[in-house]
């Protein structure tokens, strides 16, 4: 019995980590495929083509678009709202603060379904606004702004940011002129990573879109839904490899920035007490 | 350097929005030029009077600040030209040290070659040259401590305000940039605020110290002053050490434990009064036991090289310290008689047994 040196366990979790893995990366495997083959059902032998990918293009071009647009804007905006709440929430402190940080975190647990409800409820009779994407546009940035919030929170927190402003104020900065060399390009960080965060939510936001869509408003999640129950499977297989060639570097960006953040020494504690001259 | 700024502090007070009160209506006069230390336990308020001065904390209705004639409560922090360093250095991470230096020069709008010229000199006046360049996350300590300094005094304050500015530092080094910080503050001729917990440190820069406890000031004088001549128990026992006997106050002099000590020249006694006698260590002496004054027996002693320090028993209610010359060793449990010279001898009203 020559493997008894790594024991049975080894090869036993060895196995059932690599079904695992298999059973997790397969049907993504197939389901490429699929977008690139002539004919599903005959299998790879009937060969591959661009041919699905083209015609995704022209049944969905809009959807995509529509999809980044969303993206763009609901970031607009949660730039605009978050960075500022998060500095006026880690400014002033206290449990007030945190109350409302708590109540912003709100619609990431309650179900997506339920707030396009509500929304259709309160603002639904407003006919112009509830065709257009801005309704859409509502839903997604009340499901992110938490996320840049958060992010942001996270970096002044870290910094004693308001020791910094005090010391920029004592030098004679003005607020806008602090904010604009000292708290913005230390927050930076924080922003950036929220900023991929939001896009990448929104780009993928399925449960609100979903209720919030009209015909005329559908973005790329809604158009797979749509694709996956009225089209050929190639046809649909190659729409889910073009939101994954939109979504995955998004992701990767997310990963690195969050990896090159760690190994950044924290630049505000002294590293050494001793003097060196 | 262009003229002093004299700071004049009137009914100054404080109570925070939850209210504390963390300092009372005080008053303070600062002369052009003075270093004046406020000296005091955490809590006592002198990081929040530095603060008000500094137009970072606003003191309730009725406090005035004065920078010369000019007043200032209305005015804010940004627009008060003073230079400030912090406990935590508060040196800006996404600048080098060079920028850091420059910040105040550039909201000022100085031309490029102006801020050169000016961080050139405070990088030598500092002695970090060859830090220029670096990142802030690259120095130690000290160094930082240094660019903070250079930072504030780079934009030429009317006045220089400093919170605890050798506090995070180890011991070695604090003593070092003390010396340093002292000959700055002498050679610029700047009016300095310095806010610290460590009476060595006051001691050593102050021209005067201001002494405070609980939101109020409780003296104020020359550190020579405050030292020789506390006014009441709380200075006695913050600044130095001191030595507390129960005594009741005569016209013969002071009876203690059985002693009776003369008073110094010039002291008359109109009543009979139950007083607290305070000597410190340095002002005992080991005496041959017929001319003691008070006989105590040994309890621990210290031996800390330049002298030694001695805990004894038997004479108040709690031990005696007695500071003597290093040379003889004295054992534990020996009985020693001393005396206090009269110079040295302070008096308190009682406290209440």
């Amino acid at each position: 019995m020559s493997m008894q040196r790594r024991g049975w366990q080894f090869w036993a979790q060895l196995c059932f980590t690599l079904s695992v893995c298999a059973f997790l990366i397969v049907p993504v495997v197939l389901s490429a495929l699929a977008g690139v083959t002539a004919n599903f059902f005959i299998g790879l032998e009937s060969g591959l083509t661009l041919r699905w990918i083209g015609e995704v293009w022209d049944l969905y071009a809009e959807t995509m678009f529509l999809s980044l647009w969303i993206a763009l804007a609901c970031l607009g905006v949660t730039l605009l709202l978050g960075v500022p709440a998060a500095y006026v929430l880690a400014k002033q402190g206290g449990r007030f603060a945190r109350l409302i940080e708590e109540t912003l975190v709100l619609p990431i647990a309650v179900p997506g379904l339920a707030i396009a409800l509500a929304l259709i409820l309160s603002y639904g009779e407003f006919r112009d606004f509830r065709a257009s994407w801005g309704f859409i546009l509502v839903g997604h940035v009340l499901y992110t702004l938490p996320f840049m919030v958060r992010a942001v929170l996270a970096v002044l927190a870290s910094m004693d940011f308001n020791t910094l402003e005090e010391g920029a104020a004592t030098l004679g900065a003005g607020f806008v002129y602090r904010l604009r060399t000292v708290v913005l390009p230390n927050a930076r960080p924080g922003i950036l990573a929220g900023s991929l965060m939001v896009v990448t939510l929104s780009i993928g936001e399925f449960n609100l879109t979903w209720m919030l869509h009209t015909p005329v408003t559908k973005t790329l999640p809604v158009g797979l839904a749509d694709s996956y129950a009225s089209m050929r499977l190639e046809v649909a297989s190659a729409y889910t490899l073009v939101f994954f060639v939109m979504i995955v570097p998004l992701l990767l960006a997310m990963q690195w920035l969050s990896r090159s953040e760690k190994r950044l020494p924290r630049n505000h504690r002294p590293t050494l007490d001793t003097e060196h001259e | 350097m262009s003229e002093s700024t004299a700071v004049h502090i009137r009914q100054c007070a404080k109570t925070f929005a939850d209210g504390t009160r963390a300092l009372a209506p005080v008053d303070l006069e600062i002369a052009g030029g003075e270093t004046v230390v406020l000296l005091g336990p955490s809590g006592c308020g002198k990081t929040t009077l530095l603060r008000i001065i500094a137009g970072l904390e606003t003191a309730d209705a009725g406090g005035q600040v004065l920078f010369n004639a000019q007043d200032v409560t209305a005015l804010p922090v940004e627009k008060r030209n003073v230079g400030m360093v912090f406990q935590s250095y508060a040196l800006f991470p996404n600048m080098s040290v060079r920028e850091n230096i420059a910040y105040g020069l550039r909201v000022r709008k100085h031309t490029r070659s102006q801020r050169a010229q000016r961080v050139a000199e405070m990088l030598s006046m500092m002695h970090i040259n060859e830090l220029a360049d670096r990142a802030v996350s690259q120095l130690s300590g000290g160094q930082r401590q240094r660019v903070a300094l250079a930072r504030a005094i780079a934009v030429r304050p009317r006045v220089l305000l400093l919170d605890e500015p050798l506090t995070a530092l180890d011991a070695l080094l604090r003593e070092r940039l003390r010396i340093e910080i002292d000959s700055l503050l002498r050679s610029l001729g700047i009016t300095a605020i310095y806010v610290t917990h460590d009476q060595a440190e006051a001691m050593a820069l102050a021209d005067r110290i201001v002494v405070m406890s609980q939101g109020r000031i409780a003296q104020q004088g020359t550190p020579r002053d405050v030292y020789q001549n506390p006014q009441n128990p709380f200075v006695a026992d913050f600044i130095g050490t001191v030595n507390r006997l129960r005594g009741t106050l005569t016209e013969h002099g002071v009876h203690a434990q059985g002693t009776l000590l003369p008073l110094g020249k010039g002291l008359t006694v109109s009543a009979t009064k139950e007083v607290d006698l305070l000597f410190r260590p340095e002002d005992m002496r080991i005496v041959p036991a017929e001319e003691a004054q008070f006989i105590g027996t040994v309890s621990s002693a210290f031996y800390l090289g330049d002298r030694t320090r001695l805990l004894l028993a038997g004479i108040g209610d709690a031990p005696v310290m007695v500071e003597v010359s290093a040379r003889e060793p004295i054992a534990r449990g020996t009985e020693v008689g001393v005396s206090i010279d009269p110079q040295g001898l302070m008096m308190m009203p009682g406290t209440p047994s």
